[in-house]
């Protein structure tokens, strides 16, 4: 990774830090920085409410080139989020042809809060989940509050 | 260009490319070096390869042309140099129709997928409207872009300062320092393959990066993959350009079979790397099958042809509600698991009528037996049938496959030739006109098994089969000759040059037969052909 990079992750943190996202706890740790561990509250008005959330965020090699790679180490029942064990999110500034050099990490991570407090069911990467999310809003509501309790607490 | 008339259109065409090459002399004889080394020599008996090698530089060529098969088809190969001077030429005369600058012009065209019409109309309709979907905001035509230094900037991607800082923006205002845009612009092209479309990495800018702006940003390498990458959409664009699908192949041919005329006529092309191919679908060379029942066909084999193996050649089915049944072990006295209906496994009768001492089925002459015989008969047929077609079909792309591997032999035998019986290098070229005759004709074959599957049975179809076991006798006889011992092969020299030019003629006679009825409509499918 170059020296650019490096240093711009570096002020990306500090800004992070100046001004952290509500609910959002970030551990950085100087020898590996492009890999950041966010520890997300569940929004108070989402269903995910009371629960804590892993999040992993890596930096390729080509940041900010490339956007940053997100994932969910907490299991999480939500349209947008892979059922599996990567946990993965594509979507919005998350693809390679929406991200923009300029956009910041900051902004990945008001985009998975706002995705909790309301899940994008057009850009699903759970099609039954989102299916359930658009048709049976309560189903899908019991079972989210039912993997918070089981995973996330 | 993209007029409803192909005649008239694919003329005009042709003369772009003939004046391009009168523009561009060098590359014009490029082109010409390369096609006749790559020109080989077991084609001699196709008539379209003569005009090939002229192709795009005397088009008058084509209409003299001695009797065209019904089953060859119009077409050109063009090497990027020439489909990039077809570019060029295209975006100049639309750049003096919409008084826009070249590059801006070429933004415009790739936005608009390179059809010429509509974007004049929309651009005479609303120009400032067709700019700005284009990505291109409004003033293109004004100043030029250049790096500049810029006091007290900071880049907002690698957060660098400094006043000897080099900048650059489009006209968009979205600044960054040279490195990082340079950086950008690298990513995108190497890394994501993009070119005609890249964007300014301002955030939420839709701004196209244009050509020219690149030019002042990256160098030589970078240069030439863009320029690479453009040919490629471009190419990918137009409807009657397409890539030659062979490993490593550079050419494109154009050709004027539109997809809608599919069902009508099999477009095979003859690429000028040897390779040949269907407009259409891209496919290896499959006629005379039109391109959905090769479609249809494949992707039954794909899905079918093990399991109906497997069916046929393991199971039988229920007497009563022919659910497929396989025998795993133990005696005769059946018992279907669905319906209930208790059979005998050997003669398919009814088990009540064996009584209860017999487990050993000598029945035949039964009538309950043999009418659950016929009646078993009559839905396997369907299966069989199929089956019939499909080891056909697989048993001529083996043998191609075997073919080839005596090929190869062969070509070792030509060498051995040359040495013990002082025969040149072109007397023993027999031998290798005869494999490709071999090649062509069994690929052929394969496919008349696949047609042959889907026609419906009236008198054209026995002329086709009569044709088809024309020259798979043809095909066998000559097949069988390259099994001969070396020392034979010379003497059969004239044996083996008769039974090429009747398997080659054989197939003529076979695809121009499937061509014209097809043009015509005459055949009769069992599918709809779509």
């Amino acid at each position: 990774m170059s020296a650019g990079a490096k240093k711009r992750i570096m002020k990306e943190y500090t800004e992070c830090m100046n001004d952290p996202p509500t609910g959002m706890k970030i551990n950085f740790n100087e020898q590996n920085m492009t890999k950041w561990e966010v520890l997300v509250d569940g929004p108070e008005q989402s269903i995910y409410a009371g629960g804590h959330f892993k999040l992993e965020i890596n930096f390729p090699n080509e940041y900010p080139f490339k956007p940053p790679v997100v994932s969910f180490k907490t299991k999480i029942y939500h349209p947008n989020v892979s059922n599996d064990d990567k946990g993965s999110m594509c979507l919005g500034l998350l693809r390679a042809d929406e991200w923009k050099p300029p956009n910041k990490v900051v902004a990945v991570l008001r985009l998975i809060q706002t995705l909790l407090i309301e899940p994008n069911q057009d850009d699903a990467i759970e099609p039954s989940i989102a299916n359930e999310y658009k048709e049976n809003r309560k189903e899908f509501e019991k079972n989210a509050k039912d993997w918070v309790k089981r995973y996330a607490k | 260009m993209d007029s409803e008339d192909d005649f008239n259109s694919s003329q005009m065409s042709e003369d772009d490319f003939a004046q391009d090459s009168d523009v561009e002399i060098d590359e014009g004889k490029d082109a010409e070096s390369a096609r006749s080394s790559s020109c080989d020599a077991s084609d001699t008996w196709t008539v379209d390869s003569d005009f090939d090698d002229d192709v795009g530089f005397e088009s008058q060529d084509k209409d003299i042309k001695p009797n065209k098969h019904a089953y060859e088809v119009d077409f050109n190969v063009f090497e990027p140099s020439q489909i990039q001077a077809s570019q060029h030429k295209q975006i100049a005369e639309v750049s003096s129709i919409l008084v826009q600058p070249p590059e801006a012009t070429a933004i415009l065209l790739r936005h608009m997928r390179w059809n010429k019409e509509r974007l004049i109309d929309q651009y005479m309709e609303k120009p400032e409207e067709t700019l700005e979907s284009a990505g291109l905001g409004q003033d293109a035509a004004t100043n030029p872009p250049k790096i500049t230094k810029i006091q007290g900037f900071c880049c907002d991607i690698c957060c660098e300062d400094g006043p000897e800082l080099d900048t650059f923006a489009m006209r968009c205002g979205h600044r960054f320092c040279v490195d990082c845009y340079r950086q950008y612009l690298y990513t995108k092209i190497k890394d994501e393959g993009e070119a005609a479309r890249i964007r300014c990495p301002g955030d939420k800018c839709n701004r196209v990066v244009d050509s020219k702006s690149l030019d002042l940003l990256v160098g030589d390498d970078l240069h030439d993959r863009y320029q690479e990458l453009l040919t490629r959409t471009y190419v990918d664009d137009k409807e009657k350009l397409r890539w030659c699908p062979a490993p490593n192949c550079v050419y494109a041919v154009e050709c004027a079979v539109k997809d809608r005329e599919l069902p009508r006529v099999v477009p095979t092309v003859h690429c000028d790397c040897g390779h040949y191919f269907c407009f259409g679908c891209s496919l290896n060379d499959h006629q005379p099958a039109p391109c959905s029942l090769v479609k249809r066909w494949l992707k039954k084999c794909e899905d079918d042809s093990e399991t109906a193996n497997w069916i046929s050649a393991n199971t039988k089915e229920c007497p009563k509600c022919h659910s497929t049944i396989e025998k795993n072990g133990g005696c005769n006295h059946m018992t279907c698991r669905k319906c209930r209906n208790e059979f005998c496994w050997m003669c398919m009768g009814l088990w009540s009528e064996h009584g209860t001492s017999w487990y050993n089925c000598n029945r035949f002459e039964e009538k309950s037996g043999s009418e659950a015989r016929d009646a078993q008969a009559k839905s396997r047929q369907s299966l069989e049938r199929y089956l019939h077609y499909y080891n056909r079909y697989a048993n001529h792309e083996q043998s191609a496959k075997l073919d080839k591997d005596i090929y190869l032999k062969t070509e070792k035998k030509m060498q051995q030739l040359q040495s013990s019986t002082g025969m040149s290098w072109i007397e023993v070229q027999y031998l290798d006109t005869a494999s490709h005759a071999l090649q062509q004709c069994r690929q052929t074959l394969k496919w008349t098994y696949a047609f042959a599957y889907y026609l419906a049975r009236n008198n054209l179809t026995e002329i086709f089969e009569d044709n088809q076991k024309d020259l798979e006798m043809a095909v066998e006889n000559l097949s069988e000759m390259f099994e001969k011992p070396i020392d034979q092969l010379q003497g059969l020299k004239v044996d083996m040059m008769d039974k090429t030019a009747y398997c080659n003629k054989r197939r003529i006679i076979l695809l121009n037969d499937t061509a014209e009825n097809l043009k015509q409509g005459n055949w009769e499918f069992n599918v709809a052909l779509s």
